[in-house]
C-alpha cells in the first residue's frame, strides 16, 4: 500500500514504524471555590512555566548540534513566549474573574490564541501556531506530575505522528532517526523546518490514510516524491536501497561544500556567485551556498505578457529579490532584449542580423523612457538589499557615458521626489563585445566593475553564430583569441582597481577554474547547482599552480591542445 | 515620548527571530515600548503580540518609547531595524 503526501525535505529512508500518540490536553470545567484556591491557581501556572522554561533551557544545552541552526532559535522563541506577559495576563485574568482552574486557563488562553495565528493571511504566521500550542501543552503538562515520553526506539525508526511539535522533533534522539511522516502540516510546519535543517527525509500532510501504519510496520518513506511505501517487497527495498545511497552521497558532498569557504590551498579567497532570474531562484541559490547573484537577468519579468511591467511592478519584482539576498550583493544587469529574445508587445524592427543589431543597452539607449522606467525601479528597491547596476552589450566609451548619464537623471528624479535609493550603488557593464574587451582599461575608468559574458563574447570574437548547426563546432571559448581577451580584462582588475568578475557560462566549467584563477579572476557567477562542482576544484587548487597552469595555456596554440592540457590538470 | 517609522527590510517581516531579538533588546530598558502597525499597538515585551501583529517585509510601523531611558532605547532601535533586521 502506498500513502502520498507532501515530500518535505528529500530523501529515502527505509525503516520500521514508531506510531507516536500524544496525550490529550482537556478541560476539566471545575471552577475555584476562593480566593485562595485562586491564589493557589497563579502560583501553580507561574510554577508550570518556570518548570518549562528550565526544560526548554536544557533542551538548547543538551544539544550541541543545534547551535546556531533553526532548532536554537525554535527554542529562544519558545523561551519568550512561556514568559510572555500577554498569556501569563489572560491567564490570570481567566482565573480571577472567571473562576477556571489553572489546567482550563491555559487551555484556553492557548487556543484562543492558536486560532488568531491559524487564521492569518500567511503561511509563516499560521504555522507559528503550532509553536503556541507546544508552549501551551508544555505548561499544562507542568501543572501535573509529569509523563515521560517513551523515546526507547531503534536506530533507522521513522516516526510516524498525527503532527510533530518542534519541542518534540528536538528532544528525539535525531541520530536514531530515518524519517518522519505527519497527518497533517505543510511545508513551513515546524516538522518539515526541522526536518530539512537535520537533514532527515520527511513527508507530511499524509492525511487520515496514515492511521493505517501500525507500530512496527516496514516502511518506505520517501521525502522527494512525498510517497511512502508500507509493506513493501523486497524487489522494491533493493530498488530504493540503492535509491538512498545515491543520494547520500550527493548530499554529502553538497552539505560537506556549502558552507565552506571558497578558498585555494594557499588562502586565495574566491567568492561564487548565482545567476538568478526571479526570487526563488535566489533563495535557491544560498541553499547552494551562494554569496549572491552575479549576474540577475530582468529580462523575465518583461517576457510571456502583453505590455511592458510599470515601475512599480518592477520595483516589487526587484525588491522581492533584494529581500531574498538578505544583504548578499546582487548585480542587476538591465534588460538585455532583441537577439534572440523578443517581446510580443514590442515592434522590433526587421533585422538582417538581430546578433549585431538593435537590442540591449542600444535598443534603451534609444527607448529613454523604458530604460528610465526600470532604472528608477531597481534604484528604489536598493534600499532592501545589496544591489549593482551592470549595463550589457556596451562596446564604447560613448555608450556607457550616455547610460551613465540617463542613470544620474532616474537618480535626480528620486532625489526631488524624496524617494530613497542607494546613492553608493555601484555601477558596471558586460564585457561581452570584443571591443570592450580590447579597451578594458579605458572602460576601467568609467565604471566600479566588469562581468565577462563569455558567451557572447566567444560567438562575437570567433564571428560564430552558435545557433547556425553547421558551424558550431568552431564555437569555442578554449580559443586562444578568445582566452587571450579574458586574460585582457581580468588584469584590469590590478593595473586599473576594478572589480572583476565573470558571469558566462566558463564560469561554470570545471576544466577552466584553474586556468581562471590563474589570470586572477575572484568572482564567478553561474547556475547555483554548479557552485558546488567549481567550489570543489577551487578548494583544490593553489594560486601558484594556477598561474603555472595559465602561462602554459598562453604557449599553446589551439583549443583542443589547451583543453586536453586542462582535461589532465584538473583530474 | 519619542516616535519612529521604520520599513521592514527583512523579507519574511517581522517573524519569529527578530521578534524574539527584539523583546530581548527591549528588556535592557526601563522605557515602556510600543511598536504600531496601522491601527494596533502593542507593546514590545509580548513575543505573541508581536507575531500577531504579522508585520511583513517591505511595510512600515512605528515604535513609541516612553520613560527615563527612551533614548538610548531608540537608538538600540534604530540599530535593530537598520542594521540588524536584515540579517536575521
Amino acid at each position: 500500500m502506498t500513502i502520498s503526501g507532501i515530500g518535505v525535505s528529500p530523501g529515502i529512508a527505509i525503516g520500521k514504524a514508531r506510531v507516536i500518540k500524544k496525550q490529550a490536553v482537556v478541560l476539566t470545567g471545575i471552577l475555584l471555590l476562593n480566593d485562595e484556591e485562586i491564589t493557589i491557581a497563579i502560583e501553580k501556572f507561574d510554577k508550570a512555566v518556570a518548570v518549562s522554561v528550565i526544560e526548554v533551557e536544557m533542551m538548547m544545552n543538551n544539544h550541541d548540534a543545534l547551535q546556531g541552526s533553526e532548532g536554537v532559535e525554535i527554542l529562544e522563541a519558545h523561551i519568550e513566549l512561556l514568559g510572555d506577559p500577554q498569556i501569563r495576563e489572560d491567564v490570570v485574568e481567566k482565573i480571577q474573574t472567571e473562576r477556571k482552574n489553572v489546567n482550563d486557563a491555559v487551555i484556553e488562553v492557548i487556543q484562543a490564541a492558536v486560532e488568531v495565528f491559524k487564521s492569518m493571511d500567511d503561511d509563516y504566521m499560521s504555522a507559528r501556531a503550532a509553536d503556541i500550542e507546544d508552549i501551551g501543552n508544555r505548561i499544562v503538562k507542568n501543572l501535573t506530575p509529569a509523563i515521560a515520553i517513551d523515546q526507547d526506539y531503534e536506530a533507522g525508526t521513522i516516526i510516524i505522528a498525527e503532527d510533530l511539535a518542534p519541542s518534540d522533533t528536538i528532544s528525539m534522539d535525531i541520530a536514531k532517526i530515518a524519517g518522519f511522516a505527519t497527518q497533517i502540516g505543510g511545508k513551513t510546519s515546524h516538522a518539515a523546518i526541522i526536518a530539512k535543517s537535520r537533514g532527515i527525509p520527511a513527508v507530511v500532510g499524509c492525511g487520515a490514510d496514515l492511521k493505517s501504519v501500525q507500530d512496527g510496520d516496514m516502511l518506505i518513506l520517501d521525502g522527494q516524491s512525498g510517497s511512502i511505501i508500507i509493506d513493501p517487497d523486497q524487489e522494491t527495498i533493493l530498488k530504493f536501497e540503492a535509491k538512498r545511497d545515491s543520494w547520500l552521497k550527493e548530499l554529502s558532498l553538497l552539505k560537506s561544500l556549502k558552507d565552506t569557504p571558497a578558498k585555494t590551498i594557499d588562502g586565495t579567497e574566491i567568492h561564487l556567485f548565482a545567476n538568478i532570474a526571479d526570487s526563488a531562484e535566489m533563495e535557491n541559490a544560498l541553499e547552494f551556498g551562494a554569496q549572491g547573484s552575479g549576474l540577475f537577468r530582468t529580462e523575465f519579468l518583461f517576457l510571456g505578457r502583453n505590455d511592458f511591467p510599470s515601475e512599480e511592478e518592477q520595483f516589487e519584482f526587484y525588491k522581492a529579490v533584494a529581500l531574498k539576498a538578505k544583504g548578499k550583493p546582487i548585480t542587476v544587469r538591465t534588460l538585455d532584449i532583441g537577439g534572440d529574445k523578443q517581446l510580443a508587445y514590442f515592434n522590433f524592427p526587421e533585422e538582417q542580423n538581430p546578433f549585431l543589431g538593435y537590442r540591449a543597452i542600444r535598443l534603451c539607449l534609444d527607448k529613454k523612457d523604458i530604460f528610465i522606467t526600470q532604472l528608477k525601479a531597481i534604484l528604489r528597491a536598493s534600499e532592501f538589499g545589496k544591489l549593482k547596476i551592470m549595463f550589457p552589450m556596451i562596446a564604447t566609451v560613448n555608450e556607457i557615458r550616455a547610460a551613465k548619464a540617463i542613470l544620474k537623471e532616474a537618480m535626480q528624479t528620486l532625489t526631488d521626489q524624496g524617494t530613497a535609493f542607494d546613492k553608493a550603488i555601484k555601477i558596471g557593464i558586460m564585457i561581452e563585445i570584443p571591443s570592450a574587451a580590447v579597451i578594458a582599461d579605458l572602460l576601467a575608468k568609467e565604471v566600479d566593475f566588469f562581468s565577462i559574458g563569455t558567451n557572447d563574447l566567444t560567438q562575437y570574437t570567433l564571428a560564430v553564430d552558435r545557433m547556425n548547426e553547421k558551424i558550431k563546432d568552431l564555437y569555442d571559448p578554449f580559443d586562444p583569441g578568445v582566452l587571450r581577451l579574458i586574460a585582457n580584462v581580468i588584469e584590469q582588475r590590478h593595473k586599473n582597481h576594478i572589480e572583476v568578475g565573470m558571469c558566462g557560462e566558463l564560469a561554470s566549467d570545471p576544466r577552466a577554474t584553474f586556468l581562471l584563477i590563474g589570470m586572477g579572476l575572484t568572482e564567478f557567477s553561474m547556475s547555483a547547482s554548479s557552485i558546488p562542482v567549481v567550489k570543489n576544484k577551487i578548494i583544490k587548487a593553489s594560486l601558484t599552480e594556477a598561474r603555472k597552469v595559465y602561462e602554459a595555456v598562453m604557449q599553446m596554440d589551439n583549443s583542443k591542445d589547451i583543453t586536453n592540457y586542462l582535461q589532465e590538470k584538473t583530474q | 515620548m519619542i516616535s519612529k517609522d521604520y520599513i521592514i527590510t527583512s523579507a519574511e517581516g517581522i517573524h519569529a527571530r527578530p521578534a524574539t531579538a527584539l523583546v530581548k533588546l527591549t528588556k535592557n530598558y526601563k522605557s515602556i515600548i510600543s511598536i504600531k502597525k496601522g491601527e494596533k499597538t502593542v507593546k514590545l515585551n509580548s513575543l505573541l503580540n508581536i507575531l500577531s501583529l504579522a508585520a511583513k517585509g517591505g511595510e512600515t510601523i512605528s515604535i513609541i518609547a516612553e520613560g527615563e531611558d527612551e533614548n538610548s532605547a531608540m537608538e538600540a532601535i534604530d540599530q535593530f531595524f537598520n542594521e540588524h533586521l536584515k540579517d536575521l
